[in-house]
């Protein structure tokens, strides 16, 4: 059973008259195109939306994994802070073999992370993510093509101050060897906690691949073992012959079911774990982002108070370099109040990031814990009924003495 | 509970961390996990206190083969054998047979686990599982109940090269029956394992067509790689399985080598076995005297032995020469077999062992795989469990909270899930393990097909030297006639011919009364087999397919809670 994570930003289904807006998003139908090293999969992205900023109610575009890159990218840029939802890994190897498994994991991942974009209170805000929803294949090719690599032009010159004073500004002029670091008991759980999970959900995750592979294997020997009592069976008579062969043939019948909950287990439960660790290693990225702000923040302020110095000190010896001063004194004093500006932002936003983290992954994690047991249970009983199947007929089967 | 068991599934890592889950998810219990505890622990206590009392309890039927399906019953009443107790729980047998008559979790299911009445209970079930009885068993009354047990390291005594001595293990062998020849009704013993190579070497030779079950490998290998403990306790299992198949045996049983090996003090009373080389040794010293003296016969008495193995060579060359004639000579053997409905039978036979080999295989790998799986569950239930402690230690908000109920409820599910397959996989083992006992039988069964053939051999050996002799001895007489008042060293020569024509006569006679005689077992043992066969089958088909749903229903019951616990979040998504 397949979910399909359309989660809108009410939870009306796109179909309802909806006086409530709603923007869903759905990544589907996988194709492979080019050829060799070149060969990449695109994906349909079908829109529906009602929303004013968007054109039309339903719009249908073509992406592939990097224009994801790119949407990953301006927002993480953008929106500093929040937690971005994460992407499936780029893996050039598994590109090359593009199994089944893998591509229809990966357009899982891609779905839901387009949908947690489009359900986040400021992050549906975004132009990025309009343009990535609906602008045409060659606008996309576009902009993807100038992402690569370099950091592409920013609006304007704070940002541009804040690092040329980086650069500028060493920490032996600032009096200090080690990199500044907040000092928040709360914050400093906060982060023990999250590296601490992802190492707990990493170890959940490969169980639960392993998980999968075992599923496979005691599928396949229940298979094995099925056709050589189908053939022990030949070599028996009567009704002993006839057990083996049914036999044989149910356990091939339950091999089959267990094929199947294993692609179940794989989809509903093992991948919703590794979103998992990639959810907390974004978290971790925002966490070094966050120390950078802080960083620049206090580096921004250090510089100010020596600039003010500086600037008195020309003021009083009435120097004709006073004017000068005085507008990179106005400059640095801005940069300074738009890097603690940011920072700020981002401790606000983190707080609120957090709860809401908490609250999407015990949803998550509910699901997956639903369908994993649902799947368990319907292997078992399927099983149980199976086997039992056989009771009567192996009942009639007495041996001739008895 | 499950610490006390003595199960090869169990890693030692994983021990250490059930004992932790066993303390924390053991506060909410399941209504099965109580019932299964006490049903345990009544077992346990059964059979530690009273197992000399609860002995007649159970009806051991001669018939309860260890091939059967609920070998269990037979052992819960071990006798002394220290390490047994512990070993035996682990071949309880599972509440899944009663689940299926009765429903999983109930509490009257629970109630007759515990308490002493259990025992007559499961054996009634057994009786109706177990196989119908050769004519021995079915008066009910006979049996013979060995077991064995108490290895110990002794030294060689007498003459060894090496200095400080050999050493060698002894196992106690206890014997307890009700059959009058004994002349008691229980005796212990201590034998090593050369004496039970002994044992089987004469009953093989005692024995020719009867399928006598194959004693246990000498592997020497397997020695030097195990370590010392647990090859000598694989070793004492494969001694009890190999004696009591014996005691199974309608004829074997009954013979005296085994009277003998079982009953004995000290020394073991039966022909050893000398070595080949030894006898080859023997046999090359008597061969030039054999083929020097005209008339070099085969003793009747000895024609009921084969040739390989023996001391006689020369024997042994004439028929391989005889072999050799009937495969690739123009002329047919002067007998052959004809039995049409047994070269049929065997070549079933040969079918059969193939098939089960490879049966045998994958019930292999299908252990294997429940075995990982119970495992692999295992480790995901610890790992959510660590994560549930940290969830909960680290709570900064309800949601976590809630997440770490959710991921508990699942963690138990996984560590009950995992026990019930290793459970599950525990009787697959015994049910399964009658593909690989017959499988060993089979040995038993080409032996026995062997027997016929060299006895053949022998018999056909035997027509050719009788025919190549009258002919020599025609000859003689018509070249004597020749000679008027007769050729006094012609005649002597003839008279010998004859006086060894006789005699090979007379081996010839005993020949094919052997030859018959071991055809005749072998028709008689294969209706047997047959016959055991498709009930040992039949009941390790039953017992599987038995055992695989009751632990799949309760498989399923363990994660129909969860799901139900976690249904809330299925509404939300949809």
């Amino acid at each position: 059973m397949e979910q399909q994570r359309t989660v809108s930003g009410s939870s009306q289904s796109p179909r309802s008259p909806s006086s409530q807006p709603y923007l869903s998003v759905s990544v589907t139908d996988p194709v492979k195109l080019g050829n060799g090293v070149q060969a990449y999969i695109s994906y349909r992205v079908i829109t529906k939306t009602n929303l004013p900023e968007y054109q039309g109610t339903e719009k249908i575009v073509i992406r592939r994994y990097s224009d994801f890159v790119w949407l990953r990218d301006r927002i993480f840029d953008k929106y500093k802070g929040i937690f971005i939802p994460p992407l499936p890994e780029k893996s050039a190897v598994e590109k090359f073999r593009f199994s089944a498994e893998f591509i229809e994991t990966r357009r899982q991942a891609l779905d839901v992370f387009v949908n947690r974009i489009a359900s986040h209170r400021e992050l549906q805000q975004s132009d990025d993510l309009r343009t990535f929803l609906q602008a045409d294949e060659e606008t996309m090719e576009r902009l993807r093509s100038q992402e690569t690599g370099i950091f592409k032009k920013k609006p304007v010159d704070f940002l541009q101050i804040i690092k040329d004073v980086q650069t500028k500004m060493s920490d032996v002029v600032l009096g200090k060897e080690k990199p500044v670091e907040e000092s928040n008991a709360e914050y400093e759980k906060l982060k023990h906690y999250i590296f601490e999970l992802e190492n707990h959900m990493a170890e959940a995750q490969k169980h639960a691949y392993r998980l999968v592979k075992r599923h496979r294997e005691y599928g396949q020997s229940l298979s094995d073992l099925g056709k050589a009592f189908k053939l022990l069976g030949d070599c028996e008579v009567d009704s002993l012959g006839k057990a083996f062969s049914e036999l044989g043939t149910k356990s091939e019948a339950v091999s089959t079911k267990l094929q199947k909950e294993a692609h179940q287990l794989l989809m509903n439960f093992e991948e919703p774990l590794k979103d998992y660790v990639r959810a907390v290693q974004s978290i971790k990225a925002t966490i070094a982002e966050r120390a950078n702000a802080f960083r620049q923040h206090c580096e921004l302020a250090e510089t100010i108070k020596l600039k003010e110095i500086n600037l008195d000190k020309l003021m009083l010896t009435r120097s004709d370099k006073v004017g000068e001063a005085e507008i990179e004194y106005k400059e640095l004093k801005a940069a300074s109040e738009e890097a603690t500006r940011r920072y700020e932002t981002m401790v606000r936003r983190m707080n609120e990031e957090f709860l809401r983290f908490q609250e999407e992954k015990t949803n998550d994690m509910g699901i997956a814990f639903h369908e994993f047991a649902r799947g368990q249970a319907r292997l078992a009983n399927g099983f149980a009924d199976a086997w039992r199947s056989l009771l009567p007929k192996l009942d009639a089967c007495s041996p001739v003495s008895q | 509970m499950m610490d006390s068991e003595n199960q090869g599934f169990e890693e030692a890592h994983l021990y250490a961390s059930k004992e932790e889950m066993e303390n924390l998810v053991l506060d909410d219990p399941l209504n099965d996990t109580k019932s299964h505890s006490n049903y345990r622990s009544a077992m346990s206590s059964l059979l530690s206190s009273s197992a000399a009392s609860a002995a007649p309890v159970v009806v051991t039927p001669a018939d309860s083969d260890p091939l059967l399906a609920p070998p269990p019953f037979s052992d819960f009443h071990h006798t002394g054998g220290g390490g047994g107790a512990a070993a035996d729980s682990s071949y309880l047998d599972p509440p899944s047979y009663a689940d299926v008559i009765f429903s999983p979790f109930d509490a009257d299911t629970a109630a007759e686990f515990n308490g002493v009445e259990s025992p007559s209970q499961r054996s009634d079930r057994s009786a109706s599982f177990s196989r119908s009885s050769s004519s021995a068993a079915a008066s009910g009354a006979e049996h013979i109940k060995i077991t064995v047990s108490n290895p110990q390291k002794e030294q060689e005594t007498t003459n060894s090269l090496v200095p400080g001595g050999n050493t060698y293990v002894t196992y106690l062998i206890t014997t307890r029956t009700n059959v009058p020849d004994f002349g008691g009704s229980e005796f212990s013993v201590r034998r090593r394992f050369r004496d039970v190579v002994t044992l089987s070497d004469r009953l093989a030779e005692a024995y020719r067509g009867f399928f006598v079950p194959p004693r246990p490998d000498k592997s020497v290998v397997e020695s030097q790689v195990m370590q010392k403990q647990e090859f000598v306790e694989q070793r004492r299992v494969a001694l009890e399985k190999y004696l009591r198949r014996l005691a199974d045996h309608p004829v074997i049983r009954k013979s005296d080598e085994l009277k003998v090996f079982l009953q004995v003090q000290g020394k073991l009373p039966l022909p050893t076995t000398t070595d080949v080389a030894s006898r080859m040794l023997d046999g090359a010293v008597k061969l030039p005297k054999q083929l020097f003296s005209e008339s070099s016969v085969v003793a009747p008495h000895e024609v009921v032995q084969p040739a390989k193995g023996g001391r006689d060579l020369l024997r042994l060359f004439k028929e391989l020469k005889q072999s050799v004639a009937n495969d690739w000579g123009g002329s047919k053997p002067p007998l052959v077999e004809e039995d049409k409905e047994f070269m049929e039978k065997k070549e079933k036979m040969h079918e059969l062992e193939q098939q089960l080999s490879h049966a045998s295989q994958q019930a292999e790998s299908l252990v294997k795989a429940q075995q990982d799986m119970g495992e692999t569950l295992g480790e995901l239930g610890l790992a959510f469990i660590k994560l549930t402690k940290f969830e909960n230690e680290e709570a900064a908000c309800d949601a976590q909270r809630v997440r770490a109920a959710d991921t508990k409820g699942l963690a138990t599910a996984a560590v009950k899930a995992s026990r019930f397959y290793r459970e599950l996989n525990a009787q697959t083992v015994k049910h399964l393990d009658t593909l690989h006992d017959y499988l060993g039988l089979m040995l038993a069964v080409n032996s026995a097909f062997s027997d016929r053939s060299s006895a053949l051999l022998t018999v056909q050996t035997l027509l050719s030297d009788l025919a190549s002799l009258q002919s020599r001895a025609e000859k003689l007489e018509v070249a004597s006639s020749k000679i008027f008042g007769g050729d006094k060293s012609r005649i002597r020569k003839l008279e010998e011919l004859q006086e060894t024509i006789r005699v090979t006569e007379d081996a010839k006679s005993v020949s094919i009364r052997e030859y018959e005689r071991i055809k005749e077992n072998n028709r008689n043992e294969l209706e047997r087999f047959d016959m055991e066969r498709q009930a040992d089958f039949l009941n390790m088909l039953k017992g599987f397919v038995l055992n695989q749903v009751g632990y799949a229903e309760k498989i399923s019951n363990v994660w129909s809670k969860v799901a139900e616990d976690t249904s809330g979040y299925a509404r939300e998504s949809s």
